[in-house]
């Protein structure tokens, strides 16, 4: 009955979009309407207020735009470059700094422990989110919705500065210091919430006669998950997954404090560790490092993007 | 076989959705649950399901007792409203679904859904997704999905409320063939009285929680056991008036109608169908006087409407017989058609086909004999009355 009514919804919004697009035409035809007649003064004071703003916002936007493009056109360039300085120019090609990056005994690893961790905290977040959404999004739990806003308030909370000393003594007594199973678990616990929240919504958004069908056929519930559910919320899992991937990639402080051994630090704490013993930043190594430790996430996002499409319901951006 | 006996299903807040219902339903029987929207009868073929626990009674299918059994373990095959097809699968693994989960080898169940889809024509499609299929075959895919398994029972939700009028009056008569042909017992839900007519052996009428009537299609038409039955069967709205019995005749809105037999002095409802009414240009005693107000074109008729007051009347006329709007015109019912309520129940015609039971023909010249038994109830052998749950 719910579900005609949302279609039912669904048809009237349709309706209105269309009311409102007949209301828009009329102003455009008045517009064609006085074309025909002379400017008048108060019109080419308008005319001209509007060039200044179409100046202002293109102005605007080429000032965000070099805000955010010159890092990445340094990234491009300075991995390149024999000398390389904060300035972005066009390199003296070489290939020198990636042949001084292989020589330091951790910068490889470090991608490895990434991948480690990040596909660790991926997995574990889109098993459990799965899992959880599914449960809050069928069954009727009171004070189900406070539930979730709580722990997403509390999400950004327990895995930031605030919580590390506790963590980092829980960590202690579980014996998880310096191993990568504290790290996913930390950080999962960290993106747990917010992966729920998106992923009820995905949940919410499918509707359940497919699984009242698989039910009166005879299926059980792990094989309605499994043949129906998951299927039908793909693109929210990949989303999910690719979310945490980046995040976890990303991470600095959680790593840093939980892990000593230098052997199982991932490519954000070592990245840190680039530096002479002078504490000068050694700009050939890090951005070539830069520059390596980026592409995995960017490969990763193309790869998902074509193949499931990513999708955010309800307007829920992260 | 299917038996409800005393089903009853409240949902929190104390919605009482089904209020103590009890059915026979036999084995290759088709049934319609009729009602309008709110009704009960969408809750009560998902408690059949096993989708929805009842809060009391018992639901027996082929004499098991499966009230409290799951969906899977009762044998049933459900098509629902939207159908339910999974997206993400062909039509070839749509059919074949329920045979996947009662592990049925690929290549049985394959092949079972290719023989299953050819009976259906759905055999240029095994490889499309439900996506790429238009409303009826889509409905078909369905229909072959529950046909596939050899359910006991099929539980149909409203399956044709999706299709457009053209393609739903094929897939009606396409359906009733298929149920006939397999002989499956069936329960099917709908608003449309049309399509309950069309397809039930036996139709339950139901409003708020409770069956008003359950009979036969040509007994709930013919002899609506109460107003509301009268009022919600038929493709047009029977003209249900206020009205007296007393000295001798029966006064309805200005006409003076003899009286039907067996009905004792006081007040009563009567009720005649537009259809079993005929339209006088010439005033009459025994007819409902007005205005023509509106006149609406039906195709082979027209439906019009007389107006006096606050009252309106309905009639069908045939074509090229239509009044013109605004002409004054006298309706004059079919004594033989006539219905009277008291107190919501029809007491004239009586139902009871032997003899003695109605008193018959004292009172006026009814041909009383056409009007009690009509054949369809006369056949049948259950009882209509039973069916009256107030």
């Amino acid at each position: 009955m719910s579900e005609r009514a949302a279609r039912g919804g669904r048809g009237g919004e349709a309706t209105a979009g269309r009311a409102g697009s007949g209301e828009r035409a009329t102003p455009s035809e008045k517009g064609a309407s006085r074309l025909g007649e002379r400017p008048k003064p108060g019109e080419r004071v308008a005319r001209t207020r509007h060039a200044v703003g179409v100046v202002g916002r293109a102005t605007f936007l080429a000032v965000v735009l070099g805000f955010f493009a010159l890092p990445l056109l340094w990234l491009a360039t300075a991995p390149f470059d024999t000398r390389p300085g904060l300035t972005t120019s066009v390199p003296e090609f070489t290939l020198r700094n990636f042949q001084a990056l292989l020589d330091n005994p951790y910068a490889l690893t470090s991608l490895r422990n990434s991948l480690i961790q990040a596909g660790g905290s991926a997995a574990l977040v889109v098993a459990l989110a799965a899992l959880a959404a599914y449960a809050l999004s069928r069954v009727r739990v009171p004070g189900r919705d406070a539930l979730l806003y709580v722990l997403l308030l509390l999400s950004s909370v327990v895995t930031g500065t605030a919580a590390m000393v506790p963590l980092f003594e829980l960590a202690t007594r579980l014996n998880l210091i310096d191993t990568h199973l504290g790290v996913v678990l930390t950080l999962s616990g960290g993106l747990l919430p917010a992966a729920i929240f998106i992923m009820k919504d995905f949940m919410d958004g499918t509707p359940t006669s497919y699984e009242e069908s698989a039910r009166v056929f005879g299926a059980s519930p792990a094989q309605i998950l499994r043949h129906v559910v998951l299927p039908l919320v793909r693109p929210g899992l990949a989303t999910i997954a690719v979310w945490a991937v980046a995040n976890v990639w990303g991470s600095f402080l959680q790593p840093f404090i939980l892990l000593r051994d230098p052997e199982k630090a991932p490519g954000a704490v070592i990245l840190y560790t680039l530096y002479t013993e002078g504490g000068a930043p050694r700009l050939d190594l890090i951005s070539a490092f830069s520059l390596l430790y980026s592409l995995p996430v960017v490969v990763m996002y193309v790869f998902v993007s074509r193949r499931y499409g990513f999708r955010f319901h309800g307007g829920i951006k992260s | 076989m299917i038996a409800l006996s005393g089903l009853t299903k409240e949902f929190p807040g104390g919605v009482r959705a089904l209020d103590g219902l009890d059915l026979e339903i036999a084995d290759g029987e088709f049934v319609a649950l009729l009602g309008p929207s709110g009704c009960g009868k969408t809750t009560l073929l998902r408690t059949i399901a096993g989708l929805e626990i009842p809060t009391s009674g018992r639901i027996r299918i082929d004499g098991t007792d499966v009230t409290s059994a799951p969906p899977g373990k009762r044998d049933v095959a459900m098509v629902f409203q939207d159908y339910a097809l999974f997206p993400h699968m062909d039509v070839t693994a749509n059919i074949a679904y329920p045979l996947r989960i009662r592990k049925v080898p690929r290549a049985r169940r394959e092949a079972r859904a290719a023989e299953t889809a050819a009976r259906l024509s759905l055999s240029e499609l095994l490889t499309r997704r439900p996506g790429q299929l238009s409303g009826g075959q889509q409905q078909r895919v369905a229909l072959a999905r529950a046909v596939a398994c050899h359910p006991k029972a099929f539980l149909f939700d409203e399956p044709l409320s999706n299709l457009d009028a053209r393609l739903r009056l094929e897939a009606r008569t396409f359906l009733k063939r298929l149920q006939r042909e397999l002989g499956v017992t069936t329960v099917f839900v709908t608003h449309d009285q049309g399509e309950a007519l069309a397809l039930a052996d036996r139709i339950a009428v139901m409003s708020a929680g409770r069956f008003t009537q359950v009979g036969t299609p040509s007994e709930v038409f013919r002899r609506p056991a109460n107003t509301f039955t009268a009022a919600f069967i038929g493709s047009t709205p029977m003209n249900l008036l206020p009205g007296t019995v007393g000295d001798g005749v029966l006064r309805v809105a200005g006409a003076v109608l003899p009286r039907p037999g067996g009905v004792p002095d006081g007040p009563i409802v009567y009720g005649v169908r537009p259809e079993y009414m005929d339209l006088s240009p010439t005033p009459r005693e025994d007819a409902f006087a007005g205005k023509v107000a509106v006149v609406e074109n039906l195709g082979a008729a027209h439906l019009v409407t007389l107006e006096s007051g606050a009252r309106l009347v309905q009639v069908v006329v045939p074509e090229g017989e239509e009044p013109a709007s605004g002409t004054a015109a006298w309706a004059v019912p079919r004594p033989d058609r006539a219905l009277v309520y008291r107190d919501d129940r029809l007491v004239f015609p009586l139902p009871a086909p032997d003899g003695a039971g109605s008193p018959a023909s004292g009172g006026g010249g009814l041909p009383a004999s056409d009007g009690n038994g009509p054949p369809a109830a006369g056949g049948d052998g259950r009882p209509a009355a039973g069916g009256d749950a107030r």
